[in-house]
This record gives C-alpha cells, structure tokens and sequence, in this order.
C-alpha cells in the first residue's frame, strides 16, 4: 500500500492489556491547571521503567468540569490495578494536592473505584470534611491557599497499551516534522494518550536483549547508524526512524488515532522526505492485540 | 395503572398508625387484602377500609388524600417507590426512611424525617421540631438522602443528624444543627437561638448572618470550590434552591462548635 509516496508496511503493531484511569484536574485558571498535569503525568513513558504510562488526554472548558472551572483531563495506564493504584495516589498526592488552587475530581465513571482523594484527605490532619454530593463523595482537605477539594475515588477499567507506528524519513527533522503533525491531530482523538515526550519516542526497543538483566533494548533493526552492521529493516536512503506509542482505552480507540496519524504523516508525503511507515511488530511476543497498519489505512 | 389512594373518610380523634401503607409491604396484594390490613388508631385497631377510601392499584405509587396532622409513620421505612400526601402530615413522616420520594402539599409534624437513611422528602409547607433529627435516647439522627421543606422548621432541625442535607426555604427554629455529626443543613430564612449547638461536625450554609454562640470562631471569609458542585446539585428540584441566583461560593466561615470538638463550620453568605 503506497499513500501520497509512503508506503505502508504490511505489518502489525502489536500492544498489549493494561489498566487505565482518568483524572480531572481544575484550577484557577487553565495555566495551573496544566503546570498541576503537567506535573502529574511527568516521568510516564514507558511501564518499562516508570511504573505506568501517562499522558494529558485534553484541556477542558469550564462547563466541561464538575467546579465550573478550566481543567484538564490526564489519563493513567499501568500493567495491573494494584500498581496503578499506588501511581495515582502517589502522583495526586505530590503533583495536585501541592499545586495552587487546584482540585481533583474522578474522570471515568464505573469500572473499579480507586483511592483518589481518598487517603490524601489525612494530609487535613483531622481538619479535613467529606461532603457526599449526588452519590459521589468529595474530601475538602484544609490547605494554605484555601481548600484542596477532591473525589474520594476514579474508576479503573481495562484497556490497551502499547499501539504504535514507525516513521521512517530521509533525514531526522524530516521524520520529526511528520511525528509533531501526527500527534497534533491524534490529540483531537478521544480515550487515547501518547505518553512519550511531545507524543514521539526517538529509542523506539525490542524485546530482549544481549544483557541478561534487561528485557528490552534498542530495536537495532531500525537504527540507521546500524545499517551495515546488523540484520537491518532499513532501506539506504531512511536517515531517521521515529516512534509514536498510543495507549487507548479499547482497540478501537488506538485504531482511530492510529488512522489520522498515519493519515497526517501521508499527507506530507514523499514530497517532504517520509518513505515508509511500519509498526512494532516482535512476531507476537509482546501482546495479543495487533494492529494491521494497511487494514487501518483501507 | 392509577396510584393507590387511600382518601381518609372523615378526621379521626385519635391518631393514626400509617407505617403499614407502604408500597413495599403492599406489593403484590389485591385491594381486599389491602382493605383488610389493622391499622392503630388510638387504642383500638381498624381496617383500612373503615378510614380510607381506597382507589387505584399501583401500589409504587400511593397517594394519601385529605390527610391531617393525625396521621402518624406515613412513609416509614419506606423503600422505593413514592408517597404523596395531599394535606398535613402528624409526626414521623418518613422515619428511617431507606429509598423513595415523599411529598407533602401541606404541613409535617414532629420528626419528620427523623433518623432517614436515604431518599427524597419535600414538604410545602413547614416542618415541626426535630426535622431529620434522632428518636429520643438515639445517638444519630438523618443518616442520608435530601428533606427539601419549601415552609418554615421548628427547632432542633437535623440534631444528632449524620449524613445527608436538609434544604430549608424558610426560617430555622432554636439548636438548628445541635448536636450534628455530619451532613448539611441549609436555611434561605433566618435562623433561631444556639445554632450549632454542641454540633461535632457538618455544615449549616446559611443565606442570613446568624446569631451564633461564643463557642463559634470566625475564620475570615473565603471561596470555597464545593459550594458550584453543591448548588449544581439542587438543580432537580423544584425549589428556590435551584435557581441559578442562589447559587454563591464566597462565604464568612465560623468554626464550632468549640465546646465540643470544633469540626463543625457555619458558612454565611457574602
């Protein structure tokens, strides 16, 4: 499959089940509402050593949010419900409850209820008031810019992490100019980050390595600087690969975000320097979700 | 299906033991066997059928018709479905009641709502003394759900009250809020003597600059976030409550009470 000069591998990326979350957080204004998210989902690439993924899902208006103030929805994946648990406590705890006059409110109704604001309501040192309103409870933990105001809980469901797609151009700021265009229309897809900095990873792995403590290490097959050395996936004329990693609340989340991606990577064509879009493909090893690339793009 | 209705035949001297005439406890019965069932009247037990009409099947939906303030336990227990009352109410009115709605077009006497666990009351008119309050010796009063009265409470609204609100269009007798261990008491009106009295925890948002105690210290004014969230919620009902122009977040807060753990908070309007 060839679109505007790209080719599309037929290949898959594959990904993986994860637990997922969704948190909102207000705040006085929309610049310390995403300083408090920004810091929330920092350090959340990758599971591999962070412990989950996170990312921002979107900005949202004051009538979008339960207080009526400008916020931003920030989404948590992690490999199991214990560990993302303890992600989001710790990250609500040390990133929102400490950020100025913000709060903190449950972004996903049903699936499993977890400690959001729950166990940060001891921080009020016995000053702290629950207030139960239309079914939900929320902790008005005393601050000293005010009142910290938080959901007891959020709701963890199933989802999948782990979607991707290669680009693969002829020189890097070529493959960086398509990877930012990528993410800027992927960020209008709902239920879906792109936890890597700016949404693009540049050290995209495979699984395993020459090195018995490690289970992932650089994919050598698509590092150009590798070309002559190793069992390459590269073509001579692709200078520079770039990965971009889409954890989605269901299949057809990632399916979505996946399609203008790529669609917006084509648009700049061949004219702009991209040759080809593959994907993470480790012959079935990694998870039991595959993506098609040339099914995604029919 | 036509709402059961029970239209009481003629005033009674004695007071009237309602708590049978609830829509769980008459699920699946036929009028006859609904006819039959005793109801206290004073000393003495009678049929259903010697004081009420009875008209209509739908037994989740009861309507008491020409009601007066002799009616006891209307509503209690209750746990689904809807009560409404055309007329007064006696005492009890939906006492520990667990789910369901219950109207009242006119007045509810003593306790109504009293040791409520969850549900919706609303009541036009007003509310006698310990509204959402405990039965005497009880250490907890309203454990959940809302009481909207549109009227005027007497005193000793929402004592010993645990969990829930009490959304009051009118005015608030004495020891509004005694004793509260939680929850929220809400007065558009003007409030009485000793509110807050001895209250542990729990809110009492106010629309009126109270009267408060020696035992209530000012902690300055501030805008408090629940306060939209809160108002949000009030926009179901059909009250003053949800109008959009009573909504306010920027309030005088008073901490009390302190002669007893000081947990409590006395929100008022500015």
């Amino acid at each position: 499959m060839i679109i505007n000069g790209v080719t599309i591998d037929k290949t898959f990326a594959e990904a993986f089940p994860m637990k997922a979350t969704r948190a909102i957080i207000t705040a006085q204004n929309e610049k310390w509402a995403m300083i408090s998210a920004q810091a929330m989902t920092g350090f959340a690439t990758s599971v591999i050593a962070c412990g989950c993924e996170a990312g921002i899902e979107r900005v949202l208006s004051p009538n979008e949010t339960p207080d009526g103030r400008p916020g931003v929805a920030i989404m948590i994946y992690a490999m199991g419900g214990k560990g993302l648990a303890k992600q989001l406590e710790t990250r609500a705890g040390q990133c929102v409850l400490t950020s100025p006059t913000s709060a903190l409110f449950a972004g996903i109704e049903g699936g499993k209820p977890i400690p959001l604001g729950k166990n940060l309501r001891y921080f009020g040192d016995g000053f702290q008031i629950a207030k139960k309103i239309g079914g939900k409870r929320y902790w008005r933990v005393p601050v000293m810019d005010g009142e910290f105001l938080t959901e007891a809980t959020t709701g963890m469901v199933d989802a999948v992490g782990g979607g991707n797609f290669l680009v693969l151009a002829e020189s890097q700021p070529q493959a960086l100019a398509a990877c930012e265009a990528a993410i800027e229309e992927m960020r209008k897809i709902p239920n879906v980050i792109m936890p890597f900095p700016g949404g693009v990873v540049r050290s995209g792995s495979k699984v395993g390595s020459k090195y018995a403590s490690l289970g992932a290490s650089t994919n050598d097959a698509f590092c150009p600087t590798l070309k002559g050395v190793t069992k390459t996936d590269l073509s001579p004329e692709i200078e520079s690969v770039m990965e971009i990693v889409i954890d989605g609340l269901c299949k057809e989340d990632i399916d979505k975000a996946m399609r203008v991606g790529i669609q917006a990577v084509c648009d700049l064509g061949a004219a702009n320097g991209i040759k080809r879009i593959s994907a993470g493909n480790y012959g079935g090893k990694l998870g039991p979700f595959h993506f098609h690339l040339q099914e995604i793009m029919a | 299906m036509s709402a059961l209705t029970f239209t009481l035949k003629q005033p009674t001297d004695q007071r009237i033991d309602m708590s049978p005439l609830v829509c769980q406890k008459l699920q699946g019965l036929d009028v006859d066997a609904i006819a039959a069932i005793e109801l206290q009247n004073g000393k003495s037990r009678r049929r259903v059928d010697e004081l009420f009409y009875i008209t209509g099947m739908n037994t989740q939906e009861i309507i008491i018709a020409y009601s007066n303030n002799k009616l006891d336990f209307i509503g209690k227990e209750l746990d689904g479905g809807s009560i409404s009352v055309q007329g007064d109410t006696g005492a009890y009115l939906g006492m520990q009641l667990k789910s369901g709605t219950i109207n009242v077009s006119g007045d509810a006497g003593l306790y109504a709502a009293c040791e409520m666990k969850n549900g919706l009351i609303q009541i036009e008119g007003d509310a006698g003394d310990f509204l959402g309050g405990a039965l005497p010796g009880n250490k907890q009063g309203m454990k959940g759900g809302t009481v909207l009265v549109k009227g005027n409470v007497g005193q000793r609204a929402g004592d010993h009250m645990r969990r829930g609100q009490i959304l009051i269009e009118g005015n608030a007798g004495d020891y509004c809020g005694s004793r509260m261990l939680a929850g929220t008491i809400a007065v558009m009106g003007n409030t009485g003597r000793y509110l807050g009295y001895a209250m542990r925890r729990g809110t009492l948002l106010l629309w009126n600059q109270p009267q408060l105690s020696a035992t209530f210290n000012d902690c300055g004014s501030h805008t408090l976030a629940f306060l939209p969230i809160l108002f949000a919620s009030f926009k179901s009902f059909n009250s003053r409550f949800a109008d959009s122009g009573a909504a306010f977040n920027r309030v005088q807060r008073y901490g009390g009470d302190m002669a007893e753990t000081g947990r409590g908070e006395v929100l008022v309007r500015i």
